[in-house]
């Protein structure tokens, strides 16, 4: 009825959507797992219920709010109008400093306190990260 | 003040040029017996304009000439000589200006060094590279002359942010650019080839020594960038899938397809189409790369100086230049009609397609992930970003086939062939299986994807190891850098399988145990150096076998710009890396420390040269098998 060629090209075009159509659902799929929201300290609170995903939490160290122990760091993040504890336990990076802006990622466990698995490294000492800037931008 | 003035005319002399070599090749290729020579001309002498501009900022930043903007900006009388001069293309302007260098340089090598191709098709090459390079010109002199006067003249300039100076880093952005700047001169030619209907085997075989070229730097470039975020980041890894780490790696996969697909068009006259649409899509990626990283879009360790302003032009730019390259696809191309004939499932040109399809994938992956946070926080300013959880998942599985196709696939024959040693590549097969599967279980890692995974990066590993053997010299270089990719795979796999990391707080004189391994931190000196403070640390590490070693981890205080960095030490051994970073928190006694164990970190980087050396011999090789 139809020629080998004819019947090869369909066989590819088929092969072709199916991968398509595969490879774009994965995608999807892993990228809405896998998202990492970021939110300030101000919309943390008026979150309606909490998030067991991971989230970004930026804005201000609080001055004079960093506390150290052995295996952990505790400091607040502030957007001027709320604020957020942090606990933390890993590295720290370079520019993590009192009155400076921080990006940290990890898991809300209320809206008081977050626990940290990772804190950003900014490498400016001028340089804010966007988010940040436009959750202060705010007050 | 005159370096600037010098420098900032032969600039503007060079864009006057080019309209020049536009004017000059039109008329040309009218009447095109032979190529004139007003055109190699001109074009070496903007060669030599834009270098004599590109001296001048290097004697800017070398002298410190603080009237000029750019060094003022990201020079200092203290730093050293080295990193005044590789503060020249360590910002913005400057890094554009040796884009600009590296365009003409290119174009005016492809000039001399193409000798048996048509005039027409030289001269049209040319037209559309010098295209591309007017668009640098204007977008340097608009909106980033690194030129500008500053007036009154400061006395002092801002500094070179610290963490780039780094001799890795110094010499990263040029090699990277060479393979960036390099896909320009494949994507020109490859649209003057579709004009004039000449995608054929022997255009793939002239063209193949350009995409080599560029693959080659482009593959060093990436991992110097990637050295230097292992030491310099004290993030204790390579690769992170940080936007513009993603952005580099895009065009790189592109280039790869592209290296693969000429090798079959040299062969045989198919996959003309894919050819064109992957030189065009490599360009583009590059030309995206530049965009994403300067105009402050992403949020990232490069984006130091943003401007929307020049965001928007490269953006115009490009869109231009897709537009252009699109016209060109569709006006000109004609597909040849033998394309599927003689077409067999089991031959070397199905594999390469085959694999083909999965860098197409895991290119559109990595596209996706980079692209898709930009795209939500413009079309509904939501911040979001895109963690290395969603890479891992959706490529590590698809590496499995990925593999095993590279290690069947070149022992395949062109056209139609059958497996001559089904035995012994079956017999292979079950042994990197075995050791995989004993290696998972003596370390007790065993997980079922691990050990298939390791098992096909085995596998690739001795079938290419065997094939140095059997095949001797044939086809040596394509063999070089299939082992390297497989030893890259298994240092890979093997590292983030059996690293460890121990994070702490630890004041002077206190030891950290957990059993296995003991840390004690002895003491801290102080130095003072011409441009910064530093702070040394001294850890004796002992680990579960009573074997001590001192690692002395830096921290250092830049005067200025006012910054800490963090500087490594690491102890680099044939089998594992120890890697320990300190950092300090202002008025805290505790240091955070890092300390990290991770396994054949040398691997990564040897087998990362192989495959560039394999791309480098495959150049030096006057016929292919």
């Amino acid at each position: 009825m139809y020629g080998r060629k004819v019947k090869l090209r369909f066989l590819f075009i088929i092969l072709i959507l199916t991968t398509l159509i595969l490879s774009v659902f994965l995608v999807l799929k892993s990228l809405e797992e896998n998202v990492v929201y970021f939110q300030s300290p101000s919309e943390i609170k008026e979150l309606s219920e909490l998030d067991k995903k991971k989230i970004r939490v930026g804005g201000m160290v609080k001055k004079r709010s960093i506390f150290i122990t052995s295996n952990e760091v505790k400091f607040i993040i502030t957007d001027f109008k709320n604020e957020i504890n942090v606990t933390y336990s890993g590295a720290i990076p370079n520019l993590f400093e009192e009155g400076k802006g921080v990006v940290a990622e990890g898991f809300l466990k209320d809206r008081n306190f977050f626990s940290a698995t990772k804190i950003l490294a900014k490498h400016d000492e001028n340089y804010m990260p966007p988010e940040v800037e436009e959750a202060l931008g705010n007050k | 003040m005159l370096l600037s003035v010098i420098g900032h005319y032969s600039l503007i002399l060079g864009l006057c040029l080019s309209l020049l070599i536009i004017f000059l090749s039109i008329k040309n290729f009218k009447n095109s017996e032979y190529l004139n020579t007003k055109i190699l001309f001109s074009s070496f002498f903007q060669l030599i304009l834009v270098s004599l501009s590109f001296l001048c900022l290097v004697f800017s930043f070398v002298f410190s000439d603080f009237s000029n903007e750019t060094v003022f900006n990201n020079s200092h009388t203290t730093k050293p000589l080295f990193y005044k001069i590789s503060g020249t293309w360590g910002n913005h302007e400057g890094s554009l200006l040796l884009w600009l260098l590296v365009l003409t340089l290119f174009i005016f090598l492809f000039l001399i060094k193409t000798k048996k191709q048509p005039v027409k098709y030289k001269i049209l090459t040319l037209l559309f590279q010098q295209i591309i390079i007017i668009g640098f010109f204007i977008f340097l002199i608009q909106t980033s002359n690194p030129f500008n006067y500053l007036y009154p003249i400061p006395d002092e300039g801002l500094g070179l942010n610290p963490i780039l100076q780094d001799p890795a880093l110094a010499i990263h952005p040029p090699i990277l650019y060479l393979g960036y700047v390099g896909s320009s001169i494949i994507f020109s030619s490859a649209l003057a080839a579709t004009c004039l209907n000449m995608i054929s085997k022997k255009w793939a075989s002239h063209i193949k020594k350009w995409v080599l070229i560029s693959w080659v730097f482009l593959t060093l470039g990436i991992m110097l960038g990637s050295i230097w975020a292992y030491y310099e980041l004290g993030w204790g890894g390579f690769w992170f899938w940080d936007p513009v780490e993603n952005v580099s790696l895009m065009p790189w996969l592109a280039l790869t397809t592209l290296l693969h697909c000429i090798l079959v068009l040299e062969k045989k006259q198919i996959l003309t189409s894919w050819v064109i649409i992957l030189s065009i899509s490599t360009f583009t990626l590059s030309m995206c790369g530049t965009f994403l990283v300067r105009s402050g879009i992403l949020n990232s360790v490069h984006t130091f100086a943003n401007d929307p302003g020049r965001g928007l032009f490269i953006l115009v730019f490009l869109f231009s230049l897709i537009l252009i390259s699109l016209f060109v696809f569709f006006f000109f191309h004609k597909s040849t009609q033998n394309e599927l004939n003689n077409f067999s499932w089991l031959s070397k040109e199905t594999s390469i397609i085959i694999n083909n399809w999965f860098m197409m994938y895991f290119l559109s992956v990595v596209l996706i992930g980079t692209v898709y946070p930009i795209f939500l926080d413009v079309l509904s300013s939501q911040k979001i970003s895109v963690g290395p959880p969603f890479y891992h998942k959706l490529i590590v599985p698809f590496l499995i086939p990925f593999l095993l196709a590279m290690a069947i696939g070149p022992k395949l024959k062109w056209v139609k062939s059958n497996l001559d040693d089904k035995f012994s590549m079956i017999l292979l097969l079950i042994i990197s299986v075995l050791i995989s599967f004993f290696i998972l279980k003596i370390f007790e890692a065993n997980f079922l994807i691990n050990t298939i995974l390791i098992s096909s990066a085995t596998y690739l590993f001795f079938i290419t190891f065997r094939d140095f053997f059997i095949r001797k010299f044939n086809n040596i270089a394509q063999n070089i850098a299939h082992f390297g990719f497989s030893l890259l795979i298994l240092s890979i796999l093997f590292n983030s399988l059996f690293s460890s990391e121990i994070i702490t707080n630890l004041k002077i004189g206190e030891t950290f145990d957990d059993s296995k391994t003991k840390i004690f931190f002895k003491s801290i000196k102080q130095k003072e150096e011409k441009n910064f403070k530093s702070i040394v640390a001294n850890f004796n590490i002992e680990n579960s076998k009573g074997i001590i070693e001192t690692l002395s981890p830096e921290l250092r205080i830049y005067n200025q710009p006012n910054i800490v960095t963090s500087e490594a030490d690491i102890k680099t051994t044939m089998m594992s890396d120890k890697f320990i970073v300190i950092n300090v928190v202002q008025n805290q006694d505790y240091f955070n420390i890092r300390y990290q164990v991770k396994p054949f970190m040398l691997w990564i980087w040897l087998s990362v040269l192989l495959i560039s050396f394999g791309g480098l011999l495959s150049l030096f090789k006057k016929n292919y098998e």
